[in-house]
Parts: structure tokens; sequence; C-alpha cells
């Protein structure tokens, strides 16, 4: 990796920039740094969640070059040099992105803290599928733990966002 | 019956101008674009990180601790131990006070505290704790909750001899009269699991001095208790404690009492003179635990020949862990809530909560209720199926009436229980389908619920109102702030509360404005637990929105030369109720009255609390589970069995409640479907385990403790409100969130029972039982029987 110092401390400390939400930041990392821990730290994007740090929660989902990533399974030094975006970035000047309009709308929400994760796995489903089946859009979300919903109101925000009704039966 | 007019005739139903409807809720825009702070997302200038050392050994002897070498580690600003930190014990239930912020002479559950660090960063901390030396002398552990009071056992706490924790014996009626004058008496064993709440946001607190004032940001379902336990613990006046709740990710009841983080941080803070977060991470959440009590439930009912039952014995024991928690009031909801679904004279209620080397268990989700009204509803199921009654009409046979008493003593307003039957068999075709019957390996099952609307006495003896609240206008009346230290896990409370508000102010919902959980902002709330809120904190924003409707009223009247009492307030709209005239009385709006009224008198706030009459009985005991008012609910499940694995799919699943008058649909819905899953996954999946010999456990993780999934939601839910009216509630409501959890076992059980005809009696009901069970039924051989333990030797009463 280029770029590394050795801190007085004996630690290899690595330069990396990263594109975030459009703009890109250069900050100094421990090659252990989570980019979870960077987006947070860092760059104070707090809206990404840390629920369990092993991956299996996915709160800390954010797209990286496009893809739903955990960010606690991602180092900074990895994402040297990519796109991320995080849920800050996905509502624009201009309002709230249909898929943030639907979540409340349709209350696909309680205590919020799986929320930013689910939006941003739901976002990288809408964009490479925008007609998902029910079976997709729940299987997009399969790595997105919530607690409160049982997940109905989630899967309805997002078929909504897409134009589209449950299969699901319910009332 | 003394309904309201408008619920004796329908026709004279009002039409609300918020309740009822189903508004967005309030919080929602923070939470879906990441603006919302939740605790672990706050820092604070010179903040240090901070973190616990935690025991190795389910019971041991503490020799020494050695800090030495963690304090040479750079970074790290301070290591404590018991002697740093009052050695006052503590705990929520005042009955029981038996944990110390940090462990004195011995350790008594692996995971219980030992010292605490902070330091520059986390990872630091991980590092000081590493380097932190303890010498322990391992004791001989109480791991089996069912042998914990044999004779001979090592003792956990010195103060509770035999390690009975909780006893409790309490007779109704004359049970053995009806036992000998019944036309059948049944026993049945059941057992039930430790689960867990796991809420995805782990615990945090950040504690802060300045001077001795102390200030903590902390993840808690009660400002109100934390400041109250938290000035207890360091001699503090209240009013030198400032708890501030940010956003909640989740509670389920496992945030409802102070932990380590509040008390080791504020003493870190204080040594350092930094603010000090303290933070679980999953592992920590999972040893800290607090979650639903695993116990072996022992039910004998007596019945005549229609099933009407004549009289009950239920004899429990619980595996507490090694600290009270919320426990004795889990031990008492355990026994008390069981009476409120069906009526019965005579009932005998036997319990021993036992003290064991494990995780603490406390509150979670239906507090006690679940797991023996999952006990309840097999067994009543067995005795259907033994009189040859269908589940649904053995049910409504003995459904509770409105306007009764238990036989504990518990007032029972309105109950519409059996409207939720009639109306739960409609919507699944009950009654046809056991007529006709199900395709092979599809069965179909029923069970009832009840909860309480909030608690009847606070946690700790006091004699503050439950509840209250301020609210406060803009000067220019363009938006209204409620003041209180309710607390939003996520249910929707504030949302609900400010539709409450504005209905009762007359004005509109989303001009509304809330503040809640600081308890330097609002006025006392107890917060979120036992399913308070909406009718208790609800009647307090319904009261202080009345006083800003008075007020706003006497200002418009004045201004528009008629009497208050002919005016009224809708949508922000004050108008006559009587004048009529096309120049002449025009309505004014809120933004005109009260901009005039702040411009004459200064601030425009209106205050409201509520307090609960007087509940219960007069017996030991009798105050614990009652409540102003109780809410019903009636769940079926229909399943499909697969008979090679045992796996289980869920075809469709129907719920009724009567939660009263409904204040926002979507969010009633929303609590259902959470309680649901929570529900299928304790009856299926969800199980905390411990290694057997050690106490560890074996799976401290979101990916070990299987929560469901996306996936695993069933594909038909159906599920409705009755129409239902409390009359000591505002606006009629009830509770719906908790509630919802107390029916989903018994009646996945009992579907599972009528598809393929085993009987497992222990939860959670996992694939490889169903298949074991299927195997022995193919090959002839008796289910495994599960025994009741006998009663510990130390025990002032045994149950016979």
């Amino acid at each position: 990796m280029q770029n590394a110092v050795k801190g007085k401390d004996g630690i290899t400390r690595y330069l990396v920039t990263i594109k975030v939400n459009g703009d890109e930041y250069t900050r100094i990392v421990k090659a252990n740094t989570l980019l979870v821990n960077f987006l947070r730290d860092e760059l104070d994007l707090t809206g990404t969640k840390r629920g369990c740090e092993l991956g299996d929660c996915g709160s800390c989902t954010v797209l990286l070059n496009g893809k739903p990533v955990d960010s606690c399974l991602v180092l900074a030094v990895e994402a040297d040099g990519q796109e991320v975006t995080t849920i800050e970035g996905v509502a624009g000047v201009d309002g709230l992105d249909k898929i943030q309009e639907e979540f409340i709308k349709n209350g696909g929400l309680q205590c919020g803290y799986c929320t930013p994760g689910m939006i941003m796995s739901a976002k990288a489903l809408l964009a490479k599928n925008p007609k998902p089946t029910e079976k997709e859009v729940r299987e997009a979300i399969a790595g997105n733990l919530c607690r409160c919903t049982g997940y109905v109101l989630i899967v309805k925000s997002i078929l909504a966002a897409s134009g589209q009704e449950m299969e699901t039966y319910y009332e | 019956m003394s309904l309201l007019p408008e619920y004796r005739d329908p026709s004279k139903k009002k039409e609300y101008a918020v309740i009822g409807k189903s508004k967005p809720k309030i919080d929602g825009p923070e939470k879906v674009t990441g603006a919302a702070k939740y605790c672990g997302d706050l820092k604070f200038p010179n903040m240090l990180y901070g973190k616990m050392l935690t025991s190795p050994y389910a019971h041991a002897k503490i020799l020494s601790i050695d800090t030495s070498e963690a304090e040479k580690i750079p970074g790290v600003k301070a290591v404590i131990t018991h002697k740093d930190v009052p050695s006052k014990k503590y705990g929520i239930s005042p009955a029981r006070w038996d944990e110390n912020c940090l462990c004195i002479d011995k350790v008594r559950y692996v995971g219980d505290k030992v010292a605490a660090v902070a330091c520059v960063d986390e990872e630091t901390c991980y590092k000081a704790l590493a380097a932190i030396k303890v010498e322990y002398e391992p004791l001989p552990a109480v791991l089996d909750y069912r042998h914990a009071g044999d004779e001979g056992m090592p003792n956990i706490h010195e103060e509770y001899p035999g390690n009975i924790n909780t006893e409790i014996h309490q007779e109704f009626g004359d049970l053995k009269k009806a036992f000998e004058e019944a036309y059948y008496v049944r026993k049945d064993v059941f057992q039930g699991q430790r689960a867990y709440q796991s809420p995805i946001e782990a615990h945090c607190a950040i504690s802060m001095w300045n001077g001795n004032k102390l200030t903590i940001y902390s993840t808690t379902q009660s400002t109100h208790y934390f400041q109250y336990y938290i000035a207890r613990e360091f001699d503090l006046k209240m009013g030198d404690v400032r708890i501030i709740k940010p956003y909640i990710g989740g509670g389920f009841g496992g945030k409802l009492e102070p932990t380590g983080l509040e008390f080791n941080g504020a003493v870190l803070a204080k040594i350092t003179g930094r603010p000090v977060k303290m933070f679980y991470d999953r592992a920590d959440m999972f040893y800290h635990n607090r979650g639903r009590h695993q116990g072996t439930y022992e039910l004998t009912t007596a019945v005549d020949k229609n099933g009407k039952i004549l009289g009950v014995h239920a004899n429990f024991i619980l595996d507490g862990g090694a600290y009270t928690s919320l426990g004795i009031a889990t031990a008492y909801y355990a026994g008390a809530l069981l009476p409120l679904t069906y009526e019965f004279d005579n009932y005998k209620f036997d319990m021993y909560r036992m003290y064991t080397n494990l995780p603490a268990c406390g509150a979670q989700r239906g507090h006690g209720a679940p797991q023996p009204k999952y006990a309840f509803e097999s067994h009543l199921d067995n005795i259907a199926r033994d009189l040859g009654i269908d589940p649904l009409e053995i049910r409504l046979v003995n459904a509770r009436k409105p306007y009764t008493t238990t036989v504990n003593s518990f007032d029972i307003q309105s109950c519409e229980l059996k409207a939720c039957l009639e109306r739960v068999a409609e919507l699944s075709d009950w009654r046809k389908k056991k007529k006709e019957g199900m395709p092979k390996n599809t069965g179909i099952g029923i069970a009832t619920g009840a909860f309480v609307s909030g608690a009847g006495y606070p946690i700790y003896r006091n004699d503050w109102p439950d509840a209250s609240c301020m609210i406060r206008m803009n000067e220019d009346g363009t938006s209204a702030t409620v003041y209180n230290t309710t607390v939003d896990l996520g249910q929707g409370s504030d949302t609900v509360i400010c539709q409450m508000a504005a209905e009762a102010m007359g004005y509109r919902y989303e001009n509304m404005r809330i503040i809640s959980g600081d308890t330097e902002a609002g006025p006392m709330d107890f917060g979120a637990y036992s399913s308070r809120q909406t009718l208790m904190s609800g009647w307090a924003a319904k009261r202080a929105g009345e006083d800003i409707k008075r007020q706003v009223l006497n200002m418009a009247a004045a201004m528009m030369g008629l009497p208050p009492d002919d005016l009224d307030a809708r949508d922000g709209i004050i108008f006559s109720k009587s004048h009529h005239h096309p120049t002449k009385w025009q309505p004014l709006t809120y933004e005109e009255v009260v901009s005039q009224y702040c411009k004459l008198y200064g601030p425009l706030i209106g205050k409201g609390m509520y307090k609960v009459h007087a509940t219960g009985g007069t017996f030991k005991g009798a105050a614990v589970g009652t409540s102003p008012a109780y809410s019903f609910c009636v769940q079926a499940a229909e399943v499909k069995v697969d008979e090679e694995t045992g796996e289980i799919e869920v075809l469709a699943f129907y719920d009724v409640h009567d939660c009263g008058q409904p204040i926002n649909p979507m969010l009633i819905k929303g609590q259902v479907h959470g309680a649901l899953y929570m529900g299928m996954a304790e009856t299926y999946w969800e199980e905390v385990h411990f290694d057997p010999k050690t106490g560890v456990c074996l799976n401290p993780t979101l990916g070990g403790y299987l929560l469901p999934t996306a996936l695993d939601m069933p594909k038909i839910i159906k599920n409705e409100i009755v129409d239902s009216y409390e009359i000591v509630a505002p606006w009629g409501v009830k509770e719906v969130g908790e509630g919802s959890t107390n029916p989903t076992m018994g009646c996945f059980r009992n579907a599972i029972v009528d598809a393929v005809g085993v009987t497992i009696n222990s939860t959670p009901i996992t694939y490889e039982k169903v298949w074991r069970a299927l195997k022995d039924k193919k090959e002839g051989k008796q289910p495994a029987e599960i025994k009741m333990p006998p009663p510990p030797a130390n025990a002032a009463v045994k149950p016979y």
C-alpha cells in the first residue's frame, strides 16, 4: 500500500482517499480501521449504525461502488479510491428519496436503528431491479435485521417505492 | 353497562380530527435520513471511552485485582475496582437490591462486573481490560435452576439461603373442593427457554459532571427511574441528576434498569474530570441480558363436562439468574395475569424464582406472562381434546366478560374477548376447517391473551403522579411543543402523544413538536414499560391539551365577543358553535388567538397529570400485575409440518385485539407484526444457550441467536381490532404492543399438535424436536415427559 507512515508508537498508518456521497475525503487510518468507524468517527456520518460489528445485523450497510456491503466487514484501506454512499447521501437537496418517503408513509420504521441499513439495501436493489418481486425484496433485506417491525411494513414500503403492492396478504 | 353514549349507538360515534388516523411517525424524517442521533452517535469534547472487565467464571471468589499493568498503558486514564465505587447495593426491585456497581468479594455469573477502565479510544479500552490481572478462586456453580434449591447446593447470595430469590403462595376460593367436584382434572408440565430482547442498538451511557451535578445520556426506557436510582447510589439530590434519552434503538424491556454503564461511567467521569462514554458490544449485551426467564410450569385444571374451568393450580419455578433485576415482578406476573382471560373462582398460585450462576433475567415484552400463557393455552387444548370439545368452543365457554373481577381481585372494565374469538374464527374460517378437515400435515391452533395497560403501582414506592405533561405554544401559534419524559423506543409514543395532545387542543398534528426524555426539560413520567404510555401519558397529554384549549378559547371569546362556552376548536380553527354569520363572529385561527394571548400575558402553557386509581386486592402481592385497564387478544396460526425434516412453515396468522379505541391504526399494525415476529421466533428458534458445565454463553451473537429475517415471516397475516372503549382511559385507549406476544407461542404449539399429532411441551419447538417427536411416534415410543422439579429444600411453603 502506498503512502504508509510509521508512527512513534511503531504502528504503520495509511493515507486513504475515499469518495463519500460525492466528496473526496483524505485521512490517515490504521490497517485495522473499519469502514464503519471511518465514516462515523472520522467523517461524523453517524447515520451508518453499528449493531454487531460481525456482519450479522446489516445496520451498517452502505453502498461500495453501488453494491451494498456491511461496512463493519470492510477495512478503510480496502475502500481507498472507492466510492461510498451512506444514508446521508440518499436524500437530495430537493427532498427525500422515494424510498425514504415510502418508509415514512407506510410505517416502515419503528425505532429507526436498522432503517439506514434497510434503506441502503433497498436503494441498491431498486437501482438494479426497479420492479422487484416481493421475494426479491425480502431476499435483498435478508441481511438486515429488524427487531421491531416484523418486516411487513418495510417490505410494503420498498415495494411502494417501486410502484408495486405487496403479494403477501395482510390487512 | 356503562359505555359512553357514542359506543352504545355507533351512529353517534364522534368523528375525531387527529386521533384514530394513521398519521406518519413524527420522528420519521430524522430516522430515514440518518439524522436521528442515538446515544452511541453522540460525542463531546474531551470525551473518553469506557468499558467493563467481566468475570470468566460463573461463581468464584475474587482473591486479588492488580490494575498496575493496565494503568501503565498509554491512553489509559483511569482503572477502577470495587474500592473506587459506592458499595451500596442497587437493583430495580426495592425489595431485593442485590447488585454492586463492581463485585466486591465474589462474582456470580460469567459476565459479572469486576473492574472498569476509561481510555482515549475504544481500542485502548480492550487492551487495558486484557492487562488487568484478577486472581479468582472458582467455586462450584449453580447452573440448573431446577436443582438450585436442592440440599447441599452452593449458596449464591448469603442473604438468600437455599438460592430462593422469591417465593409466592396465593390461594383464592376453595380449590380442593373444585377438584373434588370436577368432571375432569388434568395436569400438564411445560418448559420455556431463556430468550433475549436483543434490541439492535446496544446499551450505551455517556456520563459527565459539572461540579456536583451529574448528567447522563443513556439508552433508557425510563429517565425517571434512572434519575432516582442514580441519585440514590451516589447520595445526590434528584435535582442534581439529569438523565437524557436520545433516540432509542429498541428496548423490549431490556433497557428499563440502570446498568454498570451508568454507575461506573459516572465514577470514571468523576475521577478523570472528562465525559465518559461506556458501551456494551454485542456479546456484552447477551451477558448483561435481563431477558425472558426460563421456567417450568405445572398446571392442574378442573373442568365440568362442558369444559367450564372450575379451578386452576399453577405451580411454577423460574430461573432468575444471578440477580433480581425486575424478576420479583416477573414472578408475580407469571401467575397474577393468568386469570385475566378466563373466568374461574378457585385458583392457587405457587412460585419459586431461583438464583442461579447465569445472567440475570428481567422483563421482556409481555413480562412474565408469555411462557405461562403458552403453557396454559397448550394445557387447555389438551383438556379440550380429552373431552372432545373444539378448542374455540372451550375458550368461548370460559371467556371473560366485561365488567367482571378476576379471582385475584383485578377489576376488568372493557373486555371484548368473545368478540375477538368470534372474529378470529371468521377470519381463519375456523369452523369450516374443523368440520371439513385440513390437508395432511397442516393444522390450525388458537390461543388468547391479555395484558396490562400500565402498572397499577410504580416500581419503587412513591406517590408522584404516574404521568405528567406540559405543552407550550410557540408565541405566534404556528407550533406547539409537548414536554414530558415519556420514552419512544420505536413503538411510536412521541407520535401518539402528539396526536392526543393536538386532538385535545383542537390543533393540528403537523404543527406538533415534542421534547421527551430529558428530566430537566419535561415533567415526570415513569417512561416506557408495562405498556403504560398511551393510557397514562396519554391522559396527561390530553389534560395538558385541554388546558391549552381552555386558555385559547377564553382569549378567543374576548376577541370575538362571545362566551367561551359557545366556542370550540378543531384543526387549529376556533369557531362559534351556535353563531353562524357571513361577516360577524368569523372563526379565528390558533395563530391569531395565541399571538394575542402571548402579547398580553406572556407564555401560553398547558399542563396535565394522571394518577392511577387504587387497584387490586389486599392480600400479599395483590398490587403486582394490576392495571387501570386490560387489553385482550386472540390469535390463530395455520402451519404445515414437513414430516421428513420437522420443518414448520407458517401458512397464515390471524390476530384480533381489543385495544380500546385506536389512536394510530398504522402503528398498531406495526406493533402486532413485531409481536408476531418475536413470538414466532420464541416458538421456533430463539434461545440463549449456556455451557451446562461452565455457564459460558454459547451464542452471544446476532448470527448465533436466531433472529428471524424478512424471509421467515408468514405469507398471510390478517390483523384487526374490535370495537371497544375503555372508560378509565383517555378516548378509551388500551395497550397493544406487549399483549400481542401472549397468545403467539400457544397458538403455534396448538397448530403443530393439530397438524401432526405430536406434543412437544418445551419451547423453542425446534424443527429437530418436531422431527424427533415424529420419529418416536412412528416407532411407537412415548414422548419424554417433562417433570416438575421438587420444591426447594429451603422453601417456607411447599405447594402440596
